[in-house]
């Protein structure tokens, strides 16, 4: 197939045109097609609907005077699924440790600004940490259960509150295990070993254990980015699922999985919130030029 | 990064199978606006040899249809683009469907050709459908023009070109519908020309289309069924 038109050598002349673009003291071939045109968006997110869960207001944090997140603020919407994505470091994973004060573990750790959840400071002297990480719940990368029976896991964080009752007990480690999608799976081995589970299962067994004490948020960092496809997807629709209940913040390294689970997405790069916004807005037509940069794969 | 010089993928091959599929979207574009002009020529010309060579096109055109389909299903199916690059791929998808309508409007106009040149009508007919050709295919021109460059001003400048063809489509048929009236035996072939004009018409509207679709890559805004005023609003307002 040619073209023998000279209008269409002039067209394809036109775009095929590399363009030459200098930084200070380097040359940078850019690629032929030239996006330079394209622009942002100022599409509103939704957001400003939604019922607030979690206010984070002037929020700044140092690792030993180093400042990991800078300025932050921005608004967790109630039962609804959040997404952090950026490059490794960027603060996202800092910033979700905040919302159950895990960064007061860390030695060194300083804040300014302040997290609200459902209005209260979750910094005041006052609150007890250990009723906020009751409330705020958290699934980590690596599926941590503890050495004991699927049922003990799922039970553990009740028996800690000094729930005693059997019955009582029994009837939260069912619906915790059928809430996190599990129940089917287990419910004829339940004093077998939480070890004994598969990667997939295990996460599942965690995320129950989590909702099994009935928080107000959960917390998921990188929850599936040690297991294969099949048991992220089962995550995918357990997060799904889970969200009518929950507010639900995810951070995670995987851009589709924030696309295709999330409702909003945070991007974050060096400590910073470049840009919130919801999902299908990020993803279709970001309003910055670095969130387009990161999802299109141009960042570095 | 964000200092808006770095437009290359990661991925280079990613970069080479847009650009593989942006570079025979221009190709396809080329070839339909040269079969376009082609076939008013031979209407006008009664090049009968020249309206079998737009009517032959027609093959090549359908076959860039369908190979650069297939190349975009490939791209959404394993590079998962997003943010421009999806609005890319999807802006490709339709307007190849608009390329592919304009190439058969345009084999329409040859074979009308073909019709008119046996029965010797006369050559007034082609008065007001050259003038209107000439617009089209400027049209057809500029938006592919606009598309290579990615330039949603030239996009709305196009069209905004579309209701003169609509005017001008208007005027030829109230033109055509006084030869009918004048002299029965002239409406089979009048009928010809109306079918022509019908053809313009309808490439306008396909231009248009494509605009439509320049914008939506470039702005990220979807400007179907609005006014061009409204959709010059947009264009300017963007935060260039």
């Amino acid at each position: 197939m040619q073209q023998n038109n000279p209008n269409t050598a002039k067209i394809i002349k036109a775009y095929a045109e590399e363009k030459v673009v200098t930084e200070p003291g380097t040359t940078t071939k850019t690629h032929a097609i030239d996006m330079s045109n394209i622009v942002k968006s100022d599409v509103d997110a939704k957001l400003a609907d939604e019922k607030v869960c979690i206010e984070i207001t002037d929020f700044n944090l140092f690792y030993s005077g180093k400042q990991a997140l800078k300025d932050i603020n921005m608004t967790i919407p109630d039962k609804r699924v959040t997404a952090f994505i950026g490059p490794s470091g960027c603060g996202k994973s800092t910033l979700l440790r905040c919302f159950n004060r895990m960064n007061d573990l860390v030695d060194g750790v300083t804040i300014e600004g302040n997290i609200k959840l459902e209005g209260n400071d979750i910094f005041d002297k006052n609150v007890n940490v250990a009723d906020l990480r009751r409330r705020v719940g958290m699934v980590f990368q690596k599926p941590n259960p503890f050495p004991k029976s699927i049922y003990e896991n799922v039970a553990y964080g009740l028996r800690i509150q000094g729930i005693r009752d059997r019955r009582t007990i029994d009837t939260v480690v069912e619906r915790s295990l059928k809430g996190a999608a599990l129940w089917d799976e287990v419910k004829d081995r339940l004093d077998d070993l939480a070890m004994g589970l598969s990667g997939g299962q295990q996460q599942r067994l965690v995320i129950a254990r989590a909702i099994a004490i009935e928080p107000e948020v959960i917390l998921l960092d990188e929850p599936a980015s040690a297991l294969d496809p099949i048991s992220t997807l089962k995550i995918e629709e357990l997060i799904y699922e889970l969200k009518d209940k929950f507010t639900i913040v995810i951070v995670t390294h995987n851009m589709q999985q924030a696309a295709r689970v999330s409702d909003y997405t945070a991007y974050m790069y060096m400590g910073e919130m470049v840009e919130f916004n919801d999902t299908s807005t990020l993803f279709t037509n970001p309003n910055k030029k670095m969130t387009e940069d990161y999802i299109t794969g141009r960042y570095g | 990064m964000g200092n808006g010089v770095k437009n290359q993928h990661i991925s280079r091959q990613f970069d080479d199978e847009l650009e593989n599929v942006l570079g025979k979207v221009l190709a396809m574009g080329g070839l339909v606006e040269q079969q376009l002009n082609n076939a008013l020529k031979s209407l006008i010309d009664g090049d009968t040899e020249l309206a079998t060579v737009v009517i032959e096109t027609e093959i090549q055109v359908n076959t860039y249809e369908v190979t650069i389909d297939q190349e975009c299903t490939k791209i959404l199916a394993r590079r998962q683009p997003a943010a421009s690059d999806l609005r890319l791929v999807t802006a490709i998808s339709k307007t190849i469907t608009d390329l592919e309508r304009v190439g058969d409007e345009a084999e329409k106009i040859a074979k009308m050709g073909l019709e008119l040149t046996e029965k010797q009508g006369p050559k007034s007919y082609y008065v007001g459908i050259n003038a209107m050709g000439n617009l089209v295919s400027r049209m057809l021109h500029d938006v592919l023009d606009a598309f290579a460059r990615m330039d949603s001003i030239r996009a709305v400048e196009v069209a905004s070109k579309e209701p003169e063809s609509d005017d001008q489509y208007s005027a030829i048929l109230r033109q055509l519908i006084t030869y009918m009236m004048e002299d029965a035996r002239n409406i089979s072939g009048t009928l010809d020309a109306v079918w022509v004009a019908r053809a313009l018409e309808r490439i306008g509207d396909h231009s248009r289309n494509i605009c439509e679709n320049i914008i939506y890559l470039v702005e990220g805004k979807d400007v179907r069924h609005i006014s061009i005023e409204r959709m010059e609003e947009i264009v300017s307002n963007s935060n260039r």
